[in-house]
């Protein structure tokens, strides 16, 4: 006869649900997650109930009823009959134009900064210093709000221009007013047209072919020039010796280029002073360029401090290590210090990429019609659809924010400490 | 973090709109104070001066209806709200009624579920240009830059004026009445427009107002009028009868000078003694007392005296009577009977 103690497997008792410590994790989780989906089901019949007793039904048939107002910025056609959907999608455009330019533009800042920082001149590294907190210890809206009140107040009216107190700069070829600056627009004179694609659908867009002639004509330059690198890299594998061939390289780009230029007719538009505003050319606002310059500089002060930080985290014995092997300082910095620092700075580059998307909400401050302004402002106004819309808005900025996440993760992979 | 935001949403939606249902009426008692929502500051209309203190013709309608139901013209919480968040602000229970120059339209009206309670200023758009332009008529606005408020009827009516003059114009959304002074007065737009009123009122604050001129077209109808929200019932009838208390008033002589006198005693005028509660239970059918009529002219005055205390020709706005004189005047300011 066996006196072993073996756990009871078939018996079960309903009090083990708590005194067991095999079922007891189980149960509290259990018992959360009830109270969790309760919770939701009361906030969703609470809203449903509420906005039932108010007589408005939830619903997005709103979206496809005329817009009625006029946007200043329009990436694609748009008039005031378009419906709701495509003036969201202005503003959607709106709000990834000042997020893409930010994030360039702060990165350019951030790593030049950053890498100022650093430097022996000791000049230098305090203004750098005084950049970086200067911006960052200020609220990005006041510098929002700062930097469009000098562009309205201190520049020149275009009536400043007519009148000769004003007058244009580069060779008469760019306009600053306090409206904007209009810059010259390319035109070809003997353009291939546009595509029209979606119809005339809310998503309709139209794509130029001279554009897409001339990409078509760079990707192929830019695989000529990779090809010609190639042959060198073989030359030099069997002989030792390395053609010269930037030139080839060089050409191969530049001179397809200029001639489908010069078959597409381009020329320069320029601004021109006519009526009450200046015509022509690319007017860039100064609603856009406040936003662009307070969110690149505010997100730069940032990212100066991550590239310094990953710049400082690549130990100082890899750079002797890479002189003591005779390398030059610009090699060692692409080759050794780099792709060990972008490591570390990848991951916290993310998030400010992301904040600056997110901080690009801040927009109405100035007036710039980004998504918050057109489909969380005008458009929630005139319908009243407060709880759609919001939820719609939320919806694009979370899509925007995981596509930058994953697209930065992917670069993150590809650099990251490869362990075998 | 998705589902964070979610119902971070819905819980403030559903808090929202629980507040609303409620009666109104009951929480001011309750509060003691009327929330009353009104502009971020336009001069005549609702601005607060050197002391702080509230003023304008919006801000005395306020005070009329907090005298009515609590007897205090002084217990208002005057809450600012610019052309976007009004609604919100209504809708959410976050003020008891909005009295800041918004027009009445039919989507206002069903399909936001307001109530707007009757026109207190007969209003229409304008555009306010500075005389150094040269421009006498809004057609020659082609191509302008016009600054203009969000959110506004004034943006929709804009936008369908160029579109029916076949005319360009590019515009400047700006948040707050002030925002539009600083950039038209910049030189960042050409022209602003709003209502003519709100025009004359921005004018009458610059250094030399007889540099700028509005011009002479009105784009649209604007009637302006407090609103409360749809489904109160109890709550818009209150506010609906101070406003018409302060016009029968006026058309009845009753002023903030003499209503000490026809109050004492019943005098000759029955609709004056059922007005001011010497004569049947007008009041109480309100869910008042029978002095709430008295309290609310008393607050400010009656509507002219309103009227001309803040935007009338005495004052820096100089707005006339024009269709706001009462209607044995020639305007359309008109009350039906107290009976």
């Amino acid at each position: 006869m066996t006196t072993t103690t073996d756990p009871h497997q078939g018996q079960f008792r309903l009090s083990m649900l708590l005194y067991d410590s095999r079922y007891r994790s189980m149960t509290i989780q259990i018992v959360a997650l009830i109270g969790f989906l309760m919770l939701i089901g009361w906030l969703l019949s609470n809203t449903a109930q509420n906005l039932a007793d108010l007589g408005k039904e939830p619903g997005f048939s709103f979206m496809f009823e005329p817009a009625g107002y006029d946007i200043n910025q329009r990436l694609l056609d748009y008039n005031s009959q378009d419906s709701h959907l495509r003036a969201s999608l202005m503003g959607l455009l709106n709000t990834l134009l000042v997020a893409a330019m930010g994030c360039i533009a702060a990165t350019v800042i951030g790593v030049i900064v950053g890498v100022l920082r650093l430097s022996p001149n000791w000049i230098v590294a305090r203004l750098s210093a005084v950049y970086v907190e200067g911006f960052r210890n200020v609220p990005v809206l006041l510098w929002i709000v700062f930097i469009m009140a000098v562009l309205i107040e201190t520049l020149p009216q275009p009536s400043a221009f007519r009148k000769g107190e004003a007058s244009m700069s580069l060779w008469d070829t760019v306009a600053i007013t306090n409206r904007g600056v209009y810059i010259p627009e390319p035109l070809f004179s003997r353009s291939l047209g546009d595509i029209h694609l979606l119809g005339s659908s809310a998503l309709r867009f139209d794509v130029s072919l001279d554009l897409l002639a001339l990409l078509a004509v760079l990707i192929a330059g830019i695989l000529t020039s990779v090809l010609i690198k190639r042959r060198a890299d073989v030359i030099q594998e069997a002989t030792g010796e390395r053609p010269r061939t930037w030139h080839l390289r060089v050409g191969a780009i530049v001179v397809p280029f200029i001639l489908v230029l010069a078959v597409l007719g381009f020329y320069l538009g320029y601004p021109e002073l006519k009526g009450f505003n200046f015509k022509g050319g690319t007017h860039l606002r100064n609603s856009l360029i406040a936003l662009w310059l307070a969110l690149s500089l505010y997100t730069g002060a940032f990212i100066a401090e991550i590239v310094r930080s990953g710049i400082l985290a690549v130990s100082k014995g890899q750079t002797e290590a890479a002189g003591a092997l005779g390398m030059r300082p610009n090699r060692t910095m692409s080759l050794v210090v780099l792709p060990q620092a972008l490591r570390v700075i990848i991951p916290p580059l993310i998030s400010n990429y992301l904040n600056l998307t997110k901080n690009s909400s801040l927009a109405i401050a100035v007036g710039y019609m980004d998504i918050t302004g057109t489909l969380g402002g005008i458009t929630m106004n005139q319908t009243g659809r407060e709880l759609e819309t919001v939820l719609l808005l939320m919806l694009v900025y979370l899509t925007i924010s995981l596509t930058i996440s994953a697209v930065m993760n992917w670069y993150n992979e590809s650099v990251k400490l490869k362990e075998r | 973090m998705k589902r964070t935001v979610f119902f971070g949403a819905l819980t403030v939606a559903s808090i929202a709109a629980g507040a609303s249902a409620a009666a109104t009426l009951d929480d001011v008692k309750a509060r003691g104070k009327l929330n009353c929502g009104v502009t971020t500051g336009l001069v005549g209309f609702a601005a607060p001066d050197a002391n702080g203190k509230w003023e304008g013709f919006d801000v005395d309608f306020c005070r009329a209806v907090a005298a009515a139901v609590l007897g205090d013209a002084n217990a208002v919480e005057f809450v600012p709200t610019t052309g976007k968040t009004r609604f919100t602000a209504l809708a959410s229970g976050e003020v008891d009624m909005l009295a800041r120059n918004t027009t009445w339209t039919l989507s206002r009206d069903v399909d936001l579920k307001f109530d707007f309670i009757g026109v207190n200023y007969y209003d229409g758009q304008g555009f306010l240009v500075s005389k150094e332009m040269g421009v006498s008529s809004a057609k020659d606005l082609d191509g302008a830059t016009v600054c203009i408020q969000t959110g506004t009827t004034t943006e929709l009516n804009l936008a369908d004026f160029f579109r029916a003059n076949n005319i360009s114009y590019e515009p400047v959304p700006i948040e707050t009445n002030a925002e539009g002074q600083q950039q038209y007065l910049a030189g960042a737009c050409d022209t602003y427009t709003t209502d003519a009123s709100g025009l004359a009122a921005t004018r009458a604050t610059f250094e030399n107002p007889s540099d700028h001129v509005v011009l002479p077209e009105i784009i649209s109808k604007e009637p302006l009028g407090p609103l409360v929200r749809h489904g109160d019932n109890e709550w818009g009838d209150i506010v609906r009868w101070t406003l018409n208390a302060l016009i029968s008033a006026e058309e009845l002589g009753i002023t903030s000078a003499n209503i000490g006198e026809l109050s004492a005693a019943a005098g000759d005028n029955p609709e004056i003694n059922r007005m001011l509660g010497t004569e049947g239970n007008l009041g109480e059918m309100l869910g008042l007392d029978a002095d709430w009529a008295k309290r609310a002219i008393m607050a400010g005055g009656n509507y002219g005296e309103v009227f001309a205390k803040n935007i009338g020709e005495s004052t820096p706005i100089a707005l006339a009577r024009g269709l706001n004189a009462q209607w044995k005047d020639g305007g359309l300011i008109y009350s039906p009977p107290f009976r």
